[in-house]
This record gives C-alpha cells, structure tokens and sequence, in this order.
C-alpha cells in the first residue's frame, strides 16, 4: 500500500516540479531578455494587439493593409475594455516573451514601465521613424530616457468648458476664474469642477493644478521635486476652492461622468474634462448645457494652463520575429491619413500638428482648435516606471489635502518621500 | 483508501471490460486487492495532480517569491534588473510597515506608499467582517425564520430573497455606487446630503450596507437548511411540556440549528476576510476602506514578489481564523454526525 502512495506524491510532484520549473523563468523578471538587435529585417504575418475597439476604425484600417499587404497579414487581437486588464495582459506575454504579441497600443504612463524592463523595441537607428510633424509633448510621453520607444498615436487633453450664457469671455488664468465664481453664487449653481475622487483622474487633476502653477511632479532627473513654491500653489488653487466652496463639496465623489452628468444638468459654470463630453453634452436631450456650451483651454497662472496628456501609442514587442512588417504597420497606423480616419471615425484626437487646422475637420470636431492648445501646452504624467507607485502617491495625499486632513504642504512632502521610496527600489 | 475496500464482494463478472478482469488470471484474493488499489490509484491520479497544479503549486510559488526581492532600476541602464534573495525582508517590511529609503535601508513607510496601510488595511478588513457578518447572521436567521413556515407564497419568498445573491458581485457594487451617488437614491430618499464615498463612516457603511444586502440571502438559506433537519415533533414535544416561544427558540431551535450556523458564519466571515470587489469599486479603497485583497492586487502592479509576501500573510491570518473556528467554536465542516458534542467542553 505505501508503495501506491509514494507512487502517487511522486507523480504530483513531479507535476509540481516540472510546472515549477517552467514557472521560473517567468516570475523572475530580467529585464533585456529580448533581443532588441535580432529579427530587424524579419517579414511575414504580425499579431496587432489593443484593448475592445469602440470606434469601429481598427477592423477597416487592418483590411485596407491586408488587401495592400497579402504576405504581411495582420491579425487583430481584441483585449477587454478595462486598462488595467489590458496592461496585466501585456504584461503577462512580455514575460513569457511571446513573439506572438507584435505590435501593440500603449498607454502613455505604460510606456516608461515597458521600455524599463526591455519589452519594447528603441525606435531608432533602423527602427526609427519621422516625427517631425508630431506634437512635441506627445513624443515626450513616448519617450523614455530620451529614446522614443512607441509612435504616438493619438492623444487626448483638458478642455475647460463654460457657460456661454452666464460668461460673457472665459477666463485664462485660475484667478480669473475663481474672480468669476460670484456669477455662479448669484445663479446658485456650483463654479467649479474637475474629478476629485481618489483614482486615476485625481493624478490627472492634482498634476495639472501643480503643472498650471509651474511645478512639475518629477524633475529632469526622473526623481520627484514637489518641494517648491510652484507645487504648493498649485494644490492649494484647489484646496482653496474646496475651502471656501467654489468647487462643490460633492465634487470628492466625482469621477469623469459624475462630473459630466452635473454640468449637463446645469449645476456648473465651468467645468474640466476631456473631449469626448462636447459630442455628449450638445446631443445628448437631457443636456441643459447644448447651447450654451463654450470651450477653452485650461487656466494656468498667467495663460494657458498644463494639461495632463492621456493617449495611446503604439509600440513593437522586442520578441517580435517580423519587424521590418512591425514597422511598416506602426507607420501605417500612425500615418496622417489613418490618424484622419480615426478622427472622423472615431473622434480620437490626432498628433499631427496640421491635422488640428484642418478645415473639413474642425467642422466635424469643432473642439480641435481649443484641444491643440491644451496639448501644446500639455505635461505627460509622471513619465516614470514606478508609475502605479506614483499614481497611488498622487492620489492618496492630494485626496488628505482636498478633504482638508493635511495641510497642502504636508500632503507634498509626504508626496515626494512616498515617490522617493517607490524609486529607490531593492 | 484502498485499504478501506477490504475483502471485495465483487466477483470477477462473467462479462468482460471490468478492471478485474485485467488482472493476472487466477491469482488469489491478495492480488485482487492489489490489483484493485493499482487501479484506484490510476483513478484518483489525475485529481491528485489537478490539485497539485491548482492548490500546492501556486501557494508554494507564492511562497518561494515570497523570499525575493522586487525588480530594482539599474541607474546607469535605465532598465530593470531582478532583484535577487531576499531572505524574510519583504515580511519584515510589510510587518512594520518600512519602505526602501532613497540611501538604501529602510525608512518607515511614508503616507501614499501601500506599505503604510498594512495595519490599517488589516483593521478595516476585520472592522468589515465582524459587522457584516454579525448583520448578515442575524438578518439572516430572521429571514429563514420566515421562510422555514408554511405560508401562502412560500416559494415565490424564497426565489426573490435570492435574488440578490444572484447578481455578480460587480455588478451589485455599481448598482450601490449609483445609489450612494451624491445625487442618488439615498440621499434623495432620506433627504440628506451625505457623502458617501466621500468621507470615513459614511464609506465604511456604504461598503457594510452593500454588502450585507448581498449576502444575507446565502446566510439565510444555509441557516434555511439547517432548520429544516429539525423534526416538527420536537417542537410538539416542547409545547405539550409548555415551553414559551422563546424557550422554545433557545432551547430546540438554537442548538439544533447551530452546527449548519456555525458552518455558515465560517463560510462568510473566511469569505469576508477576502473582501475586494465592493470596496474597490464604490470607495477605490479610500477613506480607510482598504482591505487586504485591495492592498494585494494595488501591490502587484508595484511588485510582484513583495506582493507574494502580503498573500501569504493575508492566507496566514485568514488561515488562523478558520482554524481558530474549527478548533474552538465548533465549526464542522467536515463530518456532520460529530457536531452537536464539540466545542462545549
């Protein structure tokens, strides 16, 4: 009988073994695995990888290439529609060096991250591509370390929008508008918002509140440099406004459509958000706001305010076997005439400086003129690959300050020693 | 396992196919039962190993990276270099709540790092769990009270308790989030301007609130089962000796039920203690609703090996509770015959 057993535990672990031995090579990340040199010349079949397709523009853009390209099929592979699954699913291929996962769409604050471990291919020497015509601050956002490793593709920015018919011209620095907030106690409605609920979007908030003021949250160096005069301005605008209620109490709640629903609904004189409410709010019938709706760029401290730049681009796994035909769809997919496509198709805004003065497009996207300048004027969040650590810094203390459990100061210095520790790693 | 089969009554069959029949042929009843073991182990092999790839493999994985450090940035590459052993560190750290200081060493974790919240995480997820689960087994025992008696429309009862069950636990969460909106159901109904995810309690009970109308429903329908195993004549019994109502609950009802509540009350409060869906998505864990499970997966996009730590610790204090249930309260999952005597001594 113990002669079963032992045969038993015996095949269970080698099971557990063997699995374990497979499983090494993938928990422990070393970074440059890839050979980033090897398969430059390679051409044949690629795998395109992004999250679900709400434009309805990828599947046309991939058979146009298809029909140009019989040799080089692309095939599409459709993530869910959550970021953070998307990224853990990148993730998870990089590690197991998949060299099905060709090329990919990126997230800007994934970049610094995926260059760090050595999964995307550097974009230079044979690999380099023009971006020449390329808003600056998106090629920025692609870089890291000063080497572009993805293709921007298309970006996104803040956009002040107001009331037309209770400001008569929007304001362009901060003062400006919280001189204006007496327009909105008279009509009883709330002055300001933006979104201030501890996520994503409150780093959105906190970095363009310190980047409007002339703070940056890292310095040239990558390490964080909160401790200034221009960072503490910065949160204290909000702060402020929160104290003495220019932005509503229940502003703290709000994510992207809390604050969007509470400005259709005529509760808001201004409010931040990014393009994608201009379509909503002038269709949309429950819209109060549809003809009174203005557009500007965000207030700074003497002009135009920093926006925080979102976006995706697209770059191409260093495990890649073909990537000569790696290339040649990333220039495919960030060419004038597909960003053109995705405009009209999608409404997803184009890096392309000339895009944005296109006449037949400003038509269709009557918020281009306003967003070139919020993007000109933009700062990519943290480029950095301790980037979750970072975000999670952002928020949590600005969200102390905001709800007034620490002073704007405190709440910095405890900002840039959290960064400080998520840098200094092991 | 095998051994159990004993003297086999099965004779070899007439018609052939049956394991036996492989069997050397006229060999003795020992060889028969060897025979029979061989095969059994054949048979239970591949569960054997399937629980060896889904159960032991991970937790030891788990473990082993447990002792290593998190991928570090190489200054002068700009790249990421794994991070090598590192002994019990990553424990240390989250017990203490230290964090990598810019110098080398360790400082304490400051504000905005995960490191910081471990205690407090720790608290919060046993603050959630001793409220809902006390909620939910009292709510629960009212309801299947109520649903034990027979009544016109029992069963269409008993169907639309369940319902809340029935919605995946996201899903509740956002249905929550709306109506603890600002300007939601809640504060529309109560005529107040709360706000609820916005500061400490009101978060807190926002989570507990949710999370007790979920779960109720479960608690309701194990303690539904137990209370159906006790014959009416009990009761009968009890009122011909002329017990009050209430003797007659603490009494009869109380410990007869209780071997299938103590196995619903561990259930819920193992399943409390994992709590993540609903607080990640109504609060994202702010004001002080973190719970472990929350801190785990913020952790892994921070660092895999340190995150495997927190796991193991998370499986260690959720472990100890279980046995402490088991051990001391009576819970008895296993064998149901031996219930009623444990536990009072």
């Amino acid at each position: 009988m113990k002669a079963k057993l032992t045969a038993t535990a015996a095949l269970m672990m080698a099971g557990v073994l063997s699995l374990s031995a497979c499983g090494g090579n993938t928990s422990s990340t070393t970074a440059g695995g890839g050979d980033a040199a090897g398969n430059l010349d390679g051409r044949g079949p690629i795998t395109y990888v992004q999250g679900k397709d709400n434009t309805g523009a990828i599947r046309p853009l991939i058979e146009k290439w298809n029909a140009a390209h019989p040799d080089e099929k692309v095939a599409l592979k459709e993530q869910t529609d959550q970021p953070d699954q998307q990224h853990d699913d990148l993730v998870q291929h990089f590690q197991a060096k998949d060299p099905n996962y060709d090329v990919m769409s990126v997230d800007l604050v994934w970049t610094a991250e995926f260059a760090a471990k050595g999964w995307l291919q550097p974009l230079k020497d044979k690999m380099a591509i023009d971006t020449a015509g390329t808003l600056p601050s998106t090629v920025e956002g692609a870089s890291y370390n000063d080497t572009l490793y993805t293709a921007p593709q298309h970006s996104d920015g803040g956009i002040l929008y107001y009331r037309t018919d209770l400001v008569p011209t929007p304001p362009k620095t901060w003062d400006e508008m919280m001189e204006m907030c007496s327009i909105a106690k008279e009509n009883n409605i709330g002055c300001y918002s933006g979104q201030f609920k501890q996520y994503e979007g409150l780093t959105v908030n906190a970095s363009e509140a310190i980047n409007s003021a002339g703070g940056s949250v890292l310095g040239d160096d990558g390490k964080p440099n909160l401790d200034t005069p221009e960072a503490k301005e910065g949160l204290n605008n909000l702060v402020d406004a929160f104290k003495n209620g220019n932005i509503p109490a229940e502003a703290i709640t709000y994510q992207e459509e809390e604050s969007r629903r509470a400005f259709q609904e005529g509760k808001l004189l201004f409010h931040r958000n990014w393009p994608y409410l201009y379509n909503l709010a002038t269709t949309e019938g429950s819209s109060k706001v549809k003809d009174v709706l203005g557009m500007t760029a965000l207030p700074g401290k003497d002009g135009p305010g920093a926006s925080s730049l979102g976006g995706h681009n697209v770059g191409v796994s260093v495990y890649s076997e073909n990537k000569a035909t790696a290339l040649d769809f990333l220039k495919f997919m960030t060419s004038e005439e597909t960003q053109r496509f995705y405009a009209t198709q999608g409404s997803l805004a184009p890096v392309l400086s000339s895009l944005y003065d296109d006449a037949e497009l400003v038509k269709k996207l009557p918020y281009l003129p306003v967003l070139k300048t919020s993007i000109e004027n933009a700062v990519p969040r943290p480029v950095t690959p301790f980037y979750p650590a970072v975000t999670q810094a952002i928020q949590e203390n600005s969200y102390a300050a905001l709800k007034g459990e620490k002073s704007a100061e405190q709440a910095l210095a405890d900002m840039q020693k959290s960064i400080e520790t998520a840098g200094a790693g092991s | 396992m095998a051994t159990e089969v004993g003297p086999t009554p099965v004779k070899a069959p007439a018609s052939g196919g049956t394991p036996i029949h492989h069997g050397p042929k006229g060999v003795g009843e020992d060889n028969k039962i060897l025979s029979q073991a061989k095969w059994a182990t054949w048979l239970l092999a591949p569960t054997i190993i399937a629980l060896g790839i889904v159960i032991v493999y991970p937790i030891i994985s788990a473990i082993v990276m447990s002792f290593q450090k998190d991928a570090g940035l190489d200054p002068a590459t700009g790249l990421f270099t794994a991070g090598g052993p590192a002994g019990i560190q990553n424990y240390v750290n989250w017990l203490g709540q230290q964090c990598a200081a810019p110098g080398g060493g360790t400082v304490a974790c400051p504000p905005g790092t995960l490191g910081a919240q471990f205690w407090s995480a720790t608290q919060t997820t046993f603050i959630f769990t001793i409220i809902t689960v006390t909620l939910e087994t009292i709510l629960g025992f009212w309801m299947a009270m109520i649903m034990a008696r027979t009544f016109k429309g029992r069963s269409l009862v008993r169907a639309a308790v369940l319902v809340p069950w029935a919605i995946p636990t996201a899903v509740t969460a956002q249905l929550w989030l709306f109506i603890f909106d600002f300007q939601g159901i809640a504060n529309k109904m109560f005529n107040t301007s709360i706000l609820w995810t916005g500061s400490e309690w009101p978060a807190k009970w926002a989570v507990i609130i949710a999370d007790t109308w979920k779960t109720t429903p479960f608690m309701a329908l194990l303690i539904l089962a137990g209370l159906q195993m006790i014959p009416a004549e009990v009761y009968e019994a009890a009122k011909v000796d002329g017990a009050s109502a209430w003797q007659r609950f603490r009494m009869i009802t109380l410990p007869l039920v209780k071997p299938a509540l103590m196995v619903a009350v561990l259930f819920r409060t193992l399943d409390a203690l994992r709590m993540f869906d609903l607080p990640y998505i109504l609060t994202g864990g702010a004001n002080n609703t973190t719970t472990l499970s929350i801190l785990v997966i913020n952790q892994i996009r921070q660092g895999f090996n340190s995150a495997a730590a927190l796991s193991t610790i998370t499986f260690i204090i959720i472990f100890i509770v279980a046995f402490i249930f088991v051990r001391f309260l009576g819970a008895n999952v296993v064998e149901q015959s031996g219930a009623t005597g444990k536990g009072k001594k």
